[in-house]
Parts: C-alpha cells; sequence; structure tokens
C-alpha cells in the first residue's frame, strides 16, 4: 500500500521538491523568513538540517537548541531564510531559551511560522501550537515523528488536524526524509499566498476573560490598526507581561 | 509622543481590565488552552492496539532509573566508554605519531637543511609550530574519534535525561538545579559546551552553579593527560596485564572525584553566596530512539570532531612557538623557560608537583590538551637529559609511554607526582575559550573570576593535602 503511494509520488514533481537548493549558511538577500518552532525535542532541528543541508548537532534530551541557528534554502526562485528555535512548552513563561522563540515569533514576524509538532504526543503539543497560534496567521503544522507513533499503534488524521486547526498539516518524520518534499512545498504555498490560514482561535477562554480581551482587543485596533495579533497581545497586557508591556510603549509592538 | 500616551492609555485599560476579572487569570487561562488542546487531539488521534512499545519504553526505564540499579548502570556506562577510548586509541594514537613526528618531521628538517633555512626560522616553525600541531593531532584525534560518537549514541538513544532523573536527588540536595546534570554531562565533551547549555536553566541563581562547576567535568582536552599518566605511573605498578583495567580505574576515578566535586562546590555555594530556593521543573524523559549510527559517525566526527581538532590546532601552533622562544631566548645565563621553572619550583614542590608542571600548565592556559608535550620539552631542558629529545623547546613524541616515564623519573617525577598532576590536571582554572564562554554567558567579570580562581585554588589545596598524607605514609 505504502508502496504504491510512494511509485506515485516520483512520478509527482513534487516529490524531490524540484528546484530546492540547500543553501547552508548563505542567508542573504532572502524572500522570506521561515521559523521553526515547537516543544522540546520533537525533531526541529532535524527539520532544519534536511531543508538547509546544515548539520545543527541533534540529540534525543529536551533542550539541545538553545541559541537560535539560521540557514538557508532556495525554492522555486525564492529564497528562504530558515531560524530554528529553541524549543518551548508554553510561550508564558521566562526562561532565557523560551524568551528567544517567543520574542522571535512575536518581533521577528516571520514569513511562515512551521510548528513542528510530535504526533505521538499531539495532545501535550498542541498547547504551543495553540498559542503559537494565537500569535500569526501564517504557519505550518509539522506533523513529525510519525513513524515513532506508528511503532507506538497511534495514528493521526491529519486532514481533521488540518481542519480543527485552520492551518495545513504536513505528516513527516524528518530522520527519515519522509514528508520533507511535501512540507517545503506547503510552505511556499503559505508564504507566497496561495494558501490562506484561517487558524484556530482559543475558545475555552473564561467569560470575564473573554470580555476583557474583547474590549482590549478593541482599543488595541483603534490605535494600531496594523496590529494582526491583538488578542494575544491584550492577553499579555491582562497578565501584565513586562516585556510586551516595553514592547508597546517603545512602539515595537506597532511596527509591521 | 502621541504614540506613548496612546500605548499608556491601552495599559491603564489593561490594568483596570485585570481587577474585573479577579484572581487566578494565568491557571484559568492555560486551562482554557487545555482544554481546546484536548478537544482537539482527540477528534483527530487514534490509538490502535496495545502499546506495546511504550511498555518496553518503561520497562527500560524501570531498570535505568531505579534506585538499586540506577547509579551502578550509570557508572557502569561511564566506565566503559572510558575503557575503549583508552584501549582503542593506544595504536592509532602511535601510527599517527609515527607517521606525523618520525617520517613528516625529519622530513621537513631535511627540506629546510637544504633550502637554507637560518636555524631559528627553522626552530620556529619546525621545531616550534609543527611539532605542536603534530602532538595535538597525535594525542587527541584518536580518542576523540572513540569517545564523541560514543557519547553521541547515548545522546541519540535518549540516555542522558535518564541520568538527570538519577541525580536529580543530589543535586537538590547540593542545593542546585536538577538540569545540571545535563549540563555537566556535555562538560565531558567539552566545557565551553557545557557552559553554553546552562541556559536551559531558568533560575539565574542555579544557572551561575551550573557554570562555575562545569570545568569539574574532566573534558575531552584533558583525558589525554589524565590516561598518559595514569598508564606511566600507576598502570606500571601492576603487572602488564592489569595495567590497562588499572589505568582506567584510576581515570574513572578521577571523573567520578570531578562529580563529587561538582555536588561540593553546588552545595557550598548554594549556601554560601548563592543562597536560594531550589527551583521546580518537568523533565520530559523522551522516547528511547535507536541511534542511526552512520549518521552519529559522521556528525560526530566531521562536525564534532574536527571543529574540537581546528581549535585545539589554533592554540597550539602559537603555543608550540611561544615554548620554542622562552626556551630559546636567555636572560643572563639561561633561557627564560629555566629561570621560570627554578622560581616555581619551591611552591611546585611544597604542593607535591613541580615548577615543570605549574609553568606548563601557564603555557597550556589557550588548550589544555597540549600539557604534556609541555612538560616533557620542559623536563628534558631542565634535567639537561640530551639523551632524549632534539635540543631545546622542541617537542617530541617518544615511541612509548615507558620511554616517557623514564624521562620523566629522570626529571625527579615519582608516584605522588603523577598522582598529584591527575589531580591538578582535574582541579585548575579552565580553559581560556572557556573562560570567555563564561563570560560571555554571565556577562560578569567577578563570576568569571570565581569560575576560574576557586578550581585552582582547589587544586592547590588538594595537591598539598595529598603531599603532606603521602610524606606521612609512604615517608
Amino acid at each position: 500500500m505504502s508502496k504504491e503511494i510512494n511509485n506515485g509520488c516520483e512520478g509527482c514533481k513534487h516529490y524531490n521538491a524540484d528546484g530546492l537548493k540547500k543553501l547552508g549558511v548563505d542567508i542573504s538577500d532572502t524572500d522570506y523568513v521561515v521559523a521553526l518552532a515547537g516543544n522540546p525535542n520533537t525533531g526541529k532541528s532535524t527539520v532544519f538540517n534536511a531543508l538547509t543541508g546544515l548539520r545543527q548537532h541533534t540529540g534525543n534530551w529536551p533542550g539541545k537548541t538553545v541559541t537560535r541557528a539560521e540557514g538557508g534554502f532556495s525554492y522555486r526562485q525564492k529564497k528562504y531564510k530558515l531560524i530554528d528555535l529553541p524549543g518551548t512548552y508554553s510561550l508564558l513563561s521566562t526562561s532565557q531559551d523560551e524568551e528567544i522563540a517567543r520574542d522571535f515569533i512575536l518581533f521577528g514576524k516571520p514569513d511562515v511560522t512551521v510548528i513542528v509538532v510530535d504526533a505521538g504526543r499531539l495532545e501535550r503539543n498542541l498547547n504551543l501550537a495553540l498559542q503559537i497560534l494565537e500569535i500569526t496567521n501564517k504557519a505550518v503544522l509539522c506533523l513529525n515523528l510519525i513513524d515513532e507513533a506508528k511503532r507506538h499503534h497511534i495514528i493521526v488524521d491529519d486532514r481533521s488536524l488540518a481542519r480543527d486547526l485552520g492551518i495545513p498539516v504536513v505528516p513527516t518524520s524528518a530522520r527519515y526524509n519522509e514528508g520533507l518534499p511535501e512540507l517545503i512545498q506547503t510552505i511556499h504555498e503559505v508564504a507566497t499566498g496561495k494558501i490562506i490560514c484561517k487558524p484556530h482561535k482559543i475558545k475555552n477562554v473564561p467569560k470575564q476573560i473573554n470580555t476583557a480581551v474583547e474590549k482590549l482587543n478593541k482599543a488595541l485596533l483603534q490605535q494600531y490598526p496594523n496590529i494582526i495579533n491583538g488578542r494575544w497581545i491584550a492577553l499579555r497586557l491582562l497578565e501584565g507581561d513586562k516585556s510586551v508591556i516595553e514592547a508597546l510603549k517603545s512602539g515595537k509592538l506597532a511596527q509591521v | 509622543m502621541t504614540d506613548k500616551n496612546t500605548a499608556d492609555n491601552i495599559i491603564s485599560l489593561a490594568s483596570e481590565l485585570r481587577w474585573n476579572i479577579g484572581e487566578g487569570y494565568h491557571d484559568k487561562l492555560a486551562e482554557g488552552i487545555y482544554a481546546d488542546a484536548t478537544a482537539i487531539a482527540k477528534n483527530a488521534v487514534k490509538k490502535e492496539g496495545e502499546k506495546r512499545n511504550l511498555r518496553l519504553d518503561s520497562a527500560i526505564d524501570n531498570i535505568v532509573t531505579s534506585r538499586i540499579w540506577g547509579f551502578p548502570i550509570m557508572f557502569f556506562i561511564l566506565a566503559t566508554v572510558l575503557w575503549l577510548t583508552i584501549i582503542g586509541a593506544n595504536a592509532p594514537s602511535s601510527m599517527l605519531s609515527y607517521l606525523l613526528l618520525d617520517t613528516v618531521h625529519p622530513f621537513l628538517k631535511n627540506i629546510a637543511a637544504s633550502a637554507g633555512l637560518p636555524w631559528w626560522l627553522d626552530g620556529f616553525l619546525i621545531d616550534g609550530v609543527y611539532l605542536a600541531l603534530a602532538w595535538v593531532i597525535a594525542v587527541m584525534l584518536p580518542p576523540m574519534a572513540i569517545f564523541f560518537p560514543l557519547f553521541t549514541m547515548l545522546e541519540d538513544f535518549g540516555y542522558l535525561p535518564r541520568v538527570a532523573f538519577n541525580l536529580d536527588k543530589l543535586f537538590k540536595k547540593s542545593g542546585a538545579h536538577g538540569k545540571q546534570a545535563l549540563t555537566m554531562s556535555m562538560g565531558f565533551g567539552c566545557n565551553a559546551a557545557g557552559v553554553i547549555a546552562t541556559r536551559i536553566i531558568d533560575s539565574p541563581r542555579e544557572r551561575l552553579i551550573a557554570i562555575i562547576t562545569n570545568n569539574f567535568s574532566l573534558c575531552n582536552g584533558r583525558w589525554p593527560t589524565q590516561i598518559l599518566i595514569a598508564a606511566i605511573f600507576i598502570g606500571a605498578v601492576v603487572p602488564g596485564r592489569f595495567s590497562g583495567l588499572i589505568s582506567t580505574a584510576s581515570v574513572f576515578g578521577i571523573a567520578v572525584l570531578g562529580i563529587f566535586f561538582t555536588f561540593l562546590v553546588s552545595w557550598f555555594l548554594s549556601r554560601t553566596v548563592l543562597k536560594g530556593e531550589v527551583s521546580t521543573f518537568n523533565l520530559e524523559l523522551p522516547p528511547y530512539r535507536p541511534p542511526n549510527v552512520l549518521k552519529t559517525l559522521y556528525t560526530s566526527l566531521i562536525d564534532r570532531t574536527l571543529i574540537v581538532l581546528w581549535r585545539a590546532c589554533i592554540f597550539a601552533a602559537p603555543a608550540g612557538a611561544v615554548i620554542w622562544l622562552i626556551s630559546n631566548i636567555n636572560i643572563g645565563d639561561q633561557s627564560i623557560a629555566a629561570w621560570a621553572i627554578e622560581y616555581m619550583d619551591g611552591f611546585g614542590l611544597f604542593i607535591g608537583l613541580n615548577g615543570v608542571i605549574l609553568l606548563a600548565y601557564i603555557v597550556a592556559i589557550p588548550a589544555n590538551e597540549i600539557i604534556i608535550p609541555t612538560i616533557l620539552m620542559l623536563t628534558v631542558m631542565a634535567t639537561g637529559n640530551a639523551a632524549y629529545g632534539e635540543g631545546a623547546g622542541v617537542m617530541f613524541e617518544l615511541d612509548s609511554s615507558a620511554e616517557i616515564g623514564n624521562i620523566l623519573k629522570a626529571g625527579g617525577w615519582t608516584l605522588l607526582t603523577g598522582i598529584n598532576l591527575m589531580l591538578f590536571s582535574l582541579l585548575h582554572n579552565p580553559c581560556s575559550t572557556t573562560i570567555y564562554t563564561i563570560y560571555k554567558e554571565t556577562g560578569s567579570w567577578k563570576w568569571t573570576t570565581v569560575a576560574t580562581v576557586l578550581p585552582l585554588i582547589m587544586g592547590f589545596v588538594v595537591c598539598f593535602l595529598v603531599a603532606q598524607v603521602w610524606g606521612l605514609v609512604v615517608g
């Protein structure tokens, strides 16, 4: 069964990600910036290496990547800069590696954010994914480690997931180079606007909080019509997040 | 101006609204996000049949993190990695030294002679710079090429978080963060890498403890020194067939002593200058993954090994030049090196070392890897043992460790000197790369100085105490 699919794919022009050039550290004059985010130990660095041809060290323990690594690839005449962020469980906390990840998604304004999740631990991983979707509208879910999930008899319905999340979902097994051509193609389509995402917004917010968020969001949009993630900024302001307050005061948040 | 005003308006609106929400905002929000995540995951995930593999994972975990077996297994793995490194590195090391030192070096000398190079240029370049490089490659490459892949495979397999799990209690008792076990493990490869890895620790207090104590993980530049000295002075005390085992045991002992000092100093710091609460954290035990052997070999050889080797070479070349210069430039009737050795001999012997070792550690601040060749060269010069070596300031490799032993013994070395050198190699200032990394990570000269000087003082004290006890027992 899977063999037939493979054969079908080989004929398809996307299969070999034609026109993919791994550019290594050459990241000059890029057209699009792509961020790789996700929980620790989901294989972000492995995806990064596969796309850029670089060899960031990978390891099977949470916390391997503590700095952000950058690399490039080009696909269909467009140059992409790829940024491998440290793994985080949430965007609500404060350690240095988590802050690097959050600040980049918030202030670096990547053109596409690839959220790498462990297919075998989807529920826990979605916690971060949902927070990222509050910040950005252009995202791709990379459903990684499907080989491992399969070994554990866990099957993830990627279509239903894509429907619920409102963003494209690509199953991959980056260690064995499976699904990467499809991932590149999807990144390309989101970056160029061929796919428009309608990301899921957090629904189970208690009513008082939701009212407050809506009020604050409205005020924000009135002052800064360019802001796309007003709801999330509102959530952070209600929490009293110092770096978001700072960024609002300095005008860093409002720049697009 | 208006921008600031509108921002202030929004912020005050936010604090106003915060009153209406009431307490527990953070938890309520987190719960809300989780509820969404659960609902979506439930829609998409199907579990089929039994989770046999998960059971296998937890079966392994029950053993490797058990109260009884956790520590023995950990020590057994560490000892095995060391033993494989020690016995495996021997043959390729002597092959490399035969090639680079016995074959290429005379060849270069011949070319220089026939080209009519002046003696000082020829000495500076070939006997100083080239030999330092050749030594570093011959001594470092083989053990690294064995150690790094083995270590990387353990890392890929998922063993490191289990080590952290086992050591968590001890770190907590020392007032340090459990994730320090991970940074400590990284330190066994390279202390600078270990210091950068401390970024995974959230609390600044616990992070400083992890940075300061990382130096007690024997790094890759120090393994060869430990291995060689153990073979010459400790392995030689027992019959030949046991010497490999006994050398491994003593190097293993030093490594474990380093772990002990990590706990001791963490405990000391957390009760004095770095007081504070131990923070709690979640550590995910990732699934075991079969290491991808070929890929591991490739990345750990090409990336880790060659990068570390390259760094060592960059530091070794100028160090070789310095050694050659200080032993060939005379002030009065003897060379700078001889003056320095004479000057430091008193203090050196007082703590069971000697002036040569101390001078070597000053020359080798940039890279611990070149300690042994520096010591040998300086010893030959100081004892005037013209039968060995090739003149002042020439680093050389001898064919067998027995011959190195002869030189050192002629230089007045005893078993005590050997043991104390092993201890001092564990307890002294970090190399210059690590010191610079500590400064970059902490941004503080104060803590960089503490991290640099503290182990050095400990080294002096420990060596002194050992020398005193030795004097009482052996006489």
